[in-house]
């Protein structure tokens, strides 16, 4: 694997960091008057997603991490590992365990595709797109009429994610949800 | 990869013209003569911390037309001024481009009290802040980090610094960063202590051993410092000044450690330029000198966070 030099750094590149493979989110080069240059790099741990700052003495390196990000179908879960399958044409499937998963879970939904973050070819990290659309399969009953006023209840949803939704909502609507803030957006045309 | 456009729009073009315009008339005003030096010379400088753009046969880019208008000033030019190219090799980030625009100043007769007070008059129409607060580079980081660094012990500022980092919740191995040299401790010091200082800062009286080309004095509480400054505005140095070193032995001296510097951490060994040395022997007229970036003058001017709006084509761009 390569590997490479602070002034190579740049959003998005793939380092191993402390044995862990790690993203690199920002490179900022700091000279101080007529000082010596460090850089203050922010990167996210792609195994815990912890987001971090550290500085590094300018023209050191660090080796490249095998790292790619692929879109890939959610096909089911086994109860043990949760399957994914590229959309290239290929067919290849992966197999990815509960921690590769991890917030995510709560997304899953079968023929959505997700983000799915390889490391050395096994699945280290799925997230889901930031917008989906899921079926409510539990809330209170709907209040007629009422689809301006505020006022929020909880309903869950196919996936068995909890969110809370406007008090019009009713059981079988499908809800465009983000899943960034698992707030709801809006009900899904049908 | 950046497609064939400039960074700048035709505002920005025209912010930078207009502060070429403003410092030429500020200049003329003032008896201060517009000169122009090779950019291309024979040597370069022996600063541990600078890396120069060589070509192929040897020759060197300058990193700054400090050692010409050095040679300028001891010929008897009197006052002078340039915008001029400079090229710093590995220099690249938001706030830095290989290549840039320096204005550089000398004004004999004058201390390195006089260069700010007339650093004020030039910026203060063009920027918020002036006339900017004045602090010793002691005063700074006590502020910030809890130690006088001129006469803590190194370990006390090293803690001092590690402290700073846990408390930010940042990670920086303090002994790894600097290698234990005590000059590279302050300059990591030095960048914690003014990232984000909010407003216009000289900061003045720099350690001994950062005094680069500025002579040395006591300060008001009789330890040795550099009649050397800075000038930083929202934690974005601007401008780097000195009472000028006239003392070539010293000065000698100072290129020597650097050599030193250089050859202990296996890089590469300039040479000295012997022209500058020999000027200085000849009679170096007593004054002070600045060097100001006018590109991050412009990206303060037009609210930027990169170079890459104040320059036609930065480094992403060629």
């Amino acid at each position: 694997m390569a590997t490479f030099s602070t002034n190579e750094f740049r959003a998005g590149l793939k380092v191993m960091l402390d044995g862990d493979p790690c993203n690199i989110l920002e490179n900022e080069f700091v000279k101080p008057g007529k000082g010596q240059a460090f850089n203050r790099v922010r990167l996210r741990n792609l195994k815990t997603g912890r987001v971090w700052e550290r500085t590094f003495k300018s023209g050191e390196s660090l080796d490249g991490a095998d790292v790619m990000e692929l879109d890939m179908e959610y096909l089911y879960s086994d109860g043990e590992f949760y399957h994914f399958m590229k959309t290239d044409g290929s067919f290849e499937q992966v197999a990815a365990g509960v921690d590769a998963v991890g917030d995510a879970k709560q997304w899953l939904k079968e023929q959505e595709t997700y983000m799915v973050t390889l490391w050395n070819e096994s699945p280290l990290l799925v997230q889901p797109p930031n917008f989906i659309e899921l079926e409510v399969v539990e809330t209170d009953p709907g209040l007629k009429g009422d689809t301006a006023q505020g006022g929020t209840k909880p309903a869950t949803l196919s996936t068995g994610a909890v969110v809370k939704v406007p008090l019009f909502v009713n059981r079988g609507d499908v809800l465009r949800v983000d899943t960034r803030t698992s707030e709801y957006q809006s009900r899904a045309k049908g | 990869m950046s497609d064939w456009r400039p960074g700048t729009d035709r505002a920005a073009l025209e912010a930078r013209a207009s502060l070429l315009g403003r410092v030429r008339a500020f200049f003329a005003e003032r008896g201060v003569l517009e000169v122009d030096t090779p950019i291309l010379g024979a040597t370069g400088v022996t600063d541990p911390a600078i890396e120069c753009v060589r070509t192929r046969d040897g020759q060197v880019l300058q990193s700054s037309p400090e050692y010409f208008m050095k040679r300028l000033l001891a010929a008897g030019c009197g006052p002078i001024y340039q915008i001029a190219r400079a090229f710093r090799a590995e220099e690249a980030g938001r706030l830095h481009n290989p290549e840039f625009l320096l204005l550089e100043w000398y004004r004999p007769g004058f201390d390195d009290v006089a260069l700010m007070d007339e650093i004020d008059a030039l910026l203060g129409p063009l920027l918020p802040g002036f006339p900017a607060t004045r602090l010793p580079f002691r005063d700074v980081l006590a502020e910030r980090l809890g130690v006088d660094p001129l006469l803590a012990p190194h370990g006390e500022l090293a803690a001092a610094l590690t402290k700073h980092f846990r408390q930010a919740g940042r990670e920086a191995d303090v002994a790894a960063l600097t290698g234990g040299e005590p000059t590279a401790l302050l300059d990591l010091a030095y960048a914690e202590a003014i990232d984000d200082w909010p407003g216009a800062l000289f900061i003045h009286d720099f350690p001994p051993q950062q005094a680069a080309l500025a002579r040395l004095r006591e300060d008001s509480r009789g330890e040795t410092v550099a009649a050397r400054f800075e000038l930083v505005v929202d934690g974005i140095e601007l401008a780097n000044g000195y009472h000028e070193l006239g003392d070539p032995a010293e000065q000698r001296q100072r290129f020597e450690a650097d050599r030193a510097r250089r050859r202990a951490a296996g890089r590469l060994c300039p040479d000295i330029d012997e022209h500058l040395l020999a000027a200085l022997t000849a009679g170096f007229p007593d004054c002070s000198g600045v060097a100001l970036g006018l590109d991050r003058v412009l990206l303060l001017r037009i609210g930027a966070s990169d170079l890459d709006a104040v320059m036609p084509f930065s480094r992403d761009r060629l």
